[in-house]
């Protein structure tokens, strides 16, 4: 009940300092710690609604701004390389290995049961709908969303991007739209290879090492798996994930502090951020795709 | 420039390719997506059943074990209140099944997935597309057998 | 006196409660060379930004070549952009490109000119700041001073009507300071530049200056020839100008006196 009380209040206080900063400073002077409060919450829901105003203009220009030239596609290449080719190896080995577990645990459940010839279907619909999408995001955040991040925080830590812009070249359009684009398109792509490689590993657990039938393994998997259903749905959910990594990596990048400080914390919040909106991504969208709601 | 424009290029046409690739892999290989999935390699077959348990549309069409055809549709027929299966089986077979074909719910071991089996009938005339098949057999639910068992242990 | 090429009048900025700038006014004179001092903190790099229309002034105007930055749409301040060069404090060379591709940076996407032609303006460019044979490295590979000299070549490739340095003398050795300080001149004559310099460096920029503006908290405190500079003798430009460690600018963060600190509490 304390607890309930005092997020009541709290609230109340944020909307009083939104509405007026001046009432928080006002308030501030007396000294009260709860008022000190009401001024930091009011403060920080501020700044997290301002944030999210930026960065919603941010990616929609960054969008917009993908230049129609020859040119364009060089950098959106490059940058594809960067995000999505580099990525490859983790994706590949950590694809292998979960593919390998899920073989293996699954076996041992199924086995139980003398369903195993059903390990096909539990390891094809596992990865397909759920471990790929997620896992490959995770991943994709550690190793490609922090790379950006650092890197154009770099470039604004070192002024690139203010004397780009003083060439008059907008860095909307020459830096961050082509990396938004090339994290659009890497991630989905990483996805389906993760799945492959999964299932492929499965398959060397279950049917090289552990003896599951290699026809009952595809047969089963190709009766169970929908391809609308399942895959499709799949690259939804990695499409959805591409486009929140993608956005908070970059606009962290391009709205942090310029200093080393700035960047180290700023990169953090991408890994963080990233991974904690993949998963409650992931929940709603399972509920909206597979769940009956 | 770090690296050469060439080999960056190949490696993103690459990695695009692998993406291909296994969207490709999957659709055939994982979800059993067939190319040629027209309705004309098929033709239609209805049955009823006063209880179709746990079978599902895509579920197998067997004969003797072999997968000829899926189950398409399944739906409440409102005039008996059985549920009518619509399946589509393989073209070639169209003229070769004796029309007192009989169809059978049956489960793939003991908790696995349901599944139409048709077992060949003795009559000349053959069914056609759209034919209704007269002799099945529902699937059997568990807890009827169960409840069977007990009252007939309880009875003696 | 011709028109001016940047006029700025009662410009006031704010940064959070903070007032950056207070009602300054200042002139820059075209084929000249204006030097704004001030003591670090005083919003130095703030005015080239505004001048460069990357920030807006809360009040007052900042008008470049007759146009006011403020009221420019965002391609005609683009456009306006080409007319500028900036030098930044760091040089701020793109770092995935080479110093070659650096300085033709803004001839590709400014210009159609064909790959032979854009290569000729690049090593006149290189050539002008020294540095035609370092054309291959890499912007890592360059010491501060060089890389402040392409970036210079890359400043002016575009041929500016002005040109702007942020702070280019600091954290130079002696002697790339005196090319930076001979460099700067010669251009400003030789291609008819008009410059601004930011800078706390007093020695190399008031050598150079033609006109020189001080600024100290927010406020104009002094304008006028280098000479006239050195003759000044208002307390606080006094103090920036021979740089004495107390004056005007106290060399306490203000503070009770050290005996209340030390004897209650």
């Amino acid at each position: 009940m304390a607890l309930f009380l005092s997020i009541i209040q709290r609230l109340a206080y944020l909307m009083i300092s939104i509405i007026d900063r001046d009432a928080g400073a006002f308030l501030l002077t007396k000294g009260d710690q709860t008022r000190v409060n009401l001024v930091h919450w009011g403060r920080s829901g501020l700044a997290f609604t301002r944030a999210l105003g930026r960065s919603g203009l941010f990616v929609v220009q960054g969008i917009q701004g993908f230049p129609k030239s020859w040119e364009a596609w060089h950098l959106l290449i490059r940058q594809l390389y960067f995000v999505g080719v580099l990525s490859l190896i983790i994706i590949l080995v950590s694809a292998l290995f979960i593919g390998m577990v899920l073989g293996l645990q699954g076996y041992t459940i199924l086995v139980d049961y003398g369903t195993e010839d059903a390990l096909g279907q539990m390891v094809a619909l596992t990865l397909v709908r759920e471990l790929s999408p997620v896992v490959a995001a995770l991943l994709f955040a550690g190793r490609a969303g922090s790379a950006l991040t650092a890197e154009i925080g770099l470039m604004k830590a070192t002024e690139q991007l203010s004397s780009m812009e003083m060439i008059g070249v907008d860095p909307l359009k020459r830096i961050v739209a082509p990396r938004l684009y090339a994290g659009f398109i890497a991630l989905p792509i990483l996805t389906l290879i993760f799945s492959l490689v999964g299932i492929w590993g499965g398959m060397l657990v279950g049917v090289d090492w552990l003896g599951v039938d290699a026809g009952a393994y595809w047969g089963n998997m190709q009766a169970t798996v929908d391809f609308r259903e399942d895959i499709i749905n799949g690259v939804i959910k990695s499409c959805a994930f591409a486009l929140a990594v993608t956005w908070i990596a970059v606009f962290q990048g391009y709205d942090l502090v310029p200093t080393s400080e700035g960047i180290s914390r700023a990169t953090t919040k991408t890994v963080v951020y990233s991974s904690l909106v993949v998963l409650g991504l992931d929940f709603v969208l399972t509920a909206v795709m597979f769940g009956s709601l | 420039m770090a690296l050469q424009n060439k080999t960056l290029e190949l490696s993103v046409g690459a990695f695009m390719l692998a993406g291909v690739f296994a969207l490709i892999f999957l659709a055939l290989q994982v979800s059993g997506l067939t190319l040629n999935n027209k309705s004309d390699d098929y033709f239609t077959l209805y049955a009823n059943f006063s209880n179709i348990g746990g079978l599902k549309p895509r579920s197998k069409v067997t004969m003797a074990g072999v997968t000829i055809g899926r189950v398409t549709a399944i739906e409440l027929d409102t005039q008996w209140y059985e549920a009518k299966v619509t399946l589509a089986v393989k073209r070639e077979l169209l003229g070769k099944l004796s029309q007192d074909t009989s169809a059978a719910i049956l489960t793939s071991g003991l908790l696995g997935e349901n599944y139409i089996g048709l077992t060949p009938g003795a009559q000349e005339e053959t069914l056609q597309d759209a034919d209704v098949l007269r002799d099945t057999q529902s699937a059997l639910v568990l807890e009827d057998l169960v409840n069977q068992f007990i009252i007939n242990a309880t009875k003696d | 006196m011709s028109e001016p090429l940047v006029d700025i009048q009662h410009l006031s900025f704010h940064r959070g409660s903070r007032a950056i700038f207070d009602d300054i006014s200042l002139q820059v004179q075209p084929g000249r060379i204006t030097a704004i001092m001030g003591p670090s903190g005083t919003g130095k790099t703030t005015l080239l930004r505004l001048i460069g229309g990357q920030l807006l002034p809360d009040q007052g105007s900042v008008k470049v070549a007759g146009h006011e930055v403020s009221q420019l749409k965002r391609p005609a301040l683009f456009a306006m952009r080409k007319q500028m060069g900036m030098l930044f404090q760091s040089g701020a060379l793109f770092s995935d490109l080479s110093v070659f591709e650096n300085v033709a940076f803004p001839l590709r996407v400014h210009t159609d000119l064909p790959e032979s032609m854009i290569r000729d303006i690049v090593l006149l460019k290189l050539e002008a700041v020294g540095l035609r044979g370092a054309r291959d490295l890499m912007p890592s590979e360059l010491s501060g001073g060089m890389a402040r000299r392409v970036a210079l070549a890359r400043a002016i490739a575009l041929d500016p009507r002005l040109i702007m340095y942020d702070e280019p003398f600091a954290g130079q050795d002696p002697i790339s300071m005196g090319v930076l300080v001979q460099l700067i001149k010669r251009l400003n004559d030789a291609l008819g530049l008009t410059s601004i310099i930011v800078s706390h460096d007093i020695d190399e920029t008031l050598s150079i200056a033609d006109d020189v503006y001080v600024l100290a908290g927010g406020r104009l405190i002094a304008h006028g020839s280098p000479e006239a500079l050195k003759q000044h003798q208002g307390a606080q430009v006094r103090q920036f100008i021979q740089g004495l460690p107390d004056g005007p600018v106290p060399f306490h963060y203000p503070a009770p006196s050290l005996l209340d600190d030390i004897y209650h509490r």
